[in-house]
């Protein structure tokens, strides 16, 4: 019996070995590459599915990155970006680690404070640092709050 | 009170503050007493903005307690100027000083300031982050007067960028207080504030109008709206006019009604409330020098203040 899920995720390639970031709320999918710092200039080979069908989620993004794995501040991040996102390593074409991400304490260096008042938006030395909430980010200086739906676009990623 | 550093009136406990505002009731009872207990301590002054009363009452505590200042002087003449980081600024500076005392036009700045240095450092005002100090000498200046617990609050003016404003809400929950916020809508508590009084269970109300809830009050503070938090001369006008108080205005409150101003004041306190009973705004001025000294006392004291 073939599993109607597997078989949408047919619908973009299968990688060799690599990540494959699936359930990623829809409309995060482009978020996550560029979390990754990935535009195709680099030759990685990348598929992406937006908007697929979902049992889980009524539309998904799927992410599939050949021959990387996340860091564990970029694992953080996508944490509070989509929450329902599972990572699944792959090696020689099968899911060999299917893991769900836990939501962090903090979040360190990877995004930038909306607020261009706070201190770390100055020329200082320091790196960001924002504490998790249930539904979004608070700025460990400022107490500034990043709301889960706005945290894609203060990533702080070239 | 175990801590190294004062930075923001969230970190404050009820024992906490309980413990700064009765050892500045004992300092008050007996100034003499605390003359000389900080003999040879040296507090450095950072004013990276404008101060008068913070930095004069820090200035004052200090010497009573027998110690001595040093003050950074204006940005203009320090190496500010020439780019230096305030990280940089603050580990100097903690070189030459016992303790620091940091206003800064950033928010967090006095957070990031502390990663930095080993001496107590107490945040004199964060940009439109905390102004703890200040919120110690207000509930020693509502303690004398009525009190802090089952007292209803309102706290009116620019409730966006006050810091005053955002250390007083955050203080008043550890005590058993009815807070009403009375602002246009455009200086509304920003959001962060807002979500730490609905996480510690506050009664908060918001009103646009004084009217709404001045019968209720025991205790009114009264905020500066400053005109450049406006696009247009106009829309200023028109709306500080409305945050405006004077002793007509005050008929339909409480005789006891207490009404605060951290200063400095421009209009929105009329003169002729300086002569009723309610005006206690100089008396809160005053309280700056004991509150002060028993918090130096406090953070100085090779116990931790206990």
């Amino acid at each position: 019996m073939t599993d109607p899920d597997t078989d949408r995720e047919l619908r973009v390639s299968k990688i060799r070995n690599g990540t494959v970031i699936d359930h990623l709320a829809a409309g995060q999918a482009l978020n996550v590459l560029a979390l990754l710092g990935i535009d195709g200039s680099g030759g990685e080979s990348v598929s992406v599915g937006m908007n697929v069908p979902s049992d889980k989620l009524a539309k998904k993004d799927i992410v599939k990155v050949e021959d990387r794995e996340l860091s564990q501040s970029e694992v953080d991040v996508l944490s509070v970006i989509s929450p329902e996102a599972t990572i699944n390593i792959v090696r020689e074409y099968d899911v060999i680690e299917k893991k769900r991400i836990d939501r962090p304490e903090f979040v360190d260096d990877v995004l930038s404070c909306p607020n261009r008042n706070c201190i770390t938006n100055a020329e200082e030395p320091i790196r960001t640092r924002f504490n998790v909430l249930d539904d979004g980010l608070r700025c460990d200086y400022c107490g500034e709050i990043v709301r889960e739906s706005e945290v894609a676009s203060h990533l702080d990623v070239a | 009170m175990r801590q190294d550093h004062l930075i923001s009136a969230t970190q404050l406990s009820r024992a906490d503050i309980e413990a700064v505002l009765d050892r500045a009731a004992e300092i008050d009872a007996d100034p003499s007493a605390w003359q000389g207990s900080h003999d040879g301590t040296i507090l450095g002054l950072c004013f990276f903005e404008p101060s008068t009363r913070t930095r004069m009452s820090f200035d004052t505590a200090m010497k009573r307690l027998g110690g001595r200042t040093i003050d950074m002087g204006s940005v203009e003449s320090s190496s500010v100027k020439k780019g230096e980081t305030l990280a940089d600024t603050v580990r100097v500076l903690e070189g030459y000083a016992d303790a620091l005392v940091l206003r800064h036009p950033s928010e967090g700045s006095a957070k990031m300031a502390t990663e930095f240095v080993d001496v107590p450092l107490v945040n004199a005002g964060d940009g439109a982050g905390q102004h703890p100090t200040q919120t110690l000498l207000d509930l020693y200046t509502m303690r004398q007067n009525v009190g802090l617990d089952d007292v209803t609050v309102g706290i009116m003016g620019d409730l966006k960028y006050g810091r005053t404003v955002h250390s007083l809400a955050s203080a008043l929950t550890n005590f058993d207080t009815r807070q009403h916020f009375i602002s246009p809508e455009s200086l509304r508590l920003p959001r962060s504030v807002r979500y730490d009084l609905h996480e510690s269970g506050a009664q908060v109300r918001e009103h646009t109008g004084l009217d709404e809830v001045l019968g209720e009050l025991d205790i009114l503070y009264v905020t500066r709206i400053q005109r450049e938090r406006f696009p247009d001369e106009n829309e200023y006008l028109k709306v500080a006019g409305e945050y405006q108080i004077s002793a007509d205005d005050l008929a339909a409150a409480k005789d006891s009604l207490t009404v605060m101003h951290p200063l400095p004041r421009v209009d929105e306190i009329a003169p002729d409330v300086d002569d009723t009973d309610h005006a206690k705004y100089f008396q809160q001025a005053h309280n700056g020098v004991p509150v002060r000294m028993a918090l130096l006392d406090m953070l100085l004291s090779e116990e931790g203040g206990q």
